[in-house]
């Protein structure tokens, strides 16, 4: 059997597929823009994205919906490529309490 | 672009390359035998692109195509198909 990563789902055992569709919330459009923004500025390409999200850890990976593991792979993108630290993120979030 | 190894109607088998970083190829096809259709053309190669390189030299792009009974044990319509865009290094010949 093949090596799968964490993402890798086409034909593991699974429920029937959830068809509901949902408007996207304020927040998932922010999502949206910012990664599109980001990515139209040459910061990174689709498959450092990708390669991003696959990676996530699986507590992450599994625990959050589309959007927010967008979020998390904006936050870790602008770390690896040095536009803001880590402290800087969590500085600002604990100001805004 | 590097002469392109395969042409439209060869058997091929999907490699089972490690995991690791990003790829393309998703679990359920690899060491599965396919037909290749068309190619693509060739492109960057995205698990170089993925770690900011410029995926070159370029890697041709096949469409392959599956039948369904290959991928999938005891799938019942023998005409069914599935055709997915694979990179050429993770192509070998196959035995028809």
């Amino acid at each position: 059997m093949a090596m799968r990563a964490m993402h890798d789902m086409g034909g593991l055992p699974a429920g029937p597929v959830e068809r509901d569709e949902h408007d996207p919330s304020h927040a998932e459009r922010r999502v949206d823009a910012l990664m599109n923004l980001l990515r139209a500025r040459g910061l990174f390409n689709v498959d450092e994205m990708r390669r991003t999200i696959e990676s996530l850890p699986p507590e992450i990976y599994e625990r959050h919906d589309y959007y927010e593991r967008w979020l998390y792979t904006i936050e870790r993108l602008l770390i690896e490529k040095g536009v803001l630290t880590a402290q800087e993120i969590e500085a600002r979030l604990a100001a805004d309490g | 672009m590097a002469e392109p190894a395969f042409k439209p109607g060869a058997a091929v088998r999907v490699r089972d390359l490690p995991v690791k970083g990003h790829m393309r190829t998703p679990a359920y096809v690899r060491g599965r035998r396919g037909w290749v259709e068309r190619l693509h053309g060739a492109f960057p190669n995205p698990e170089r692109l993925a770690y900011g390189a410029d995926g070159l030299p370029a890697v041709p792009l096949y469409l392959v195509r599956f039948p369904q009974s290959e991928l999938w044990s005891g799938y019942g319509s023998a005409g069914d198909s599935l055709v997915l865009d694979i990179f050429e290094h993770w192509l070998e010949p196959a035995e028809v």
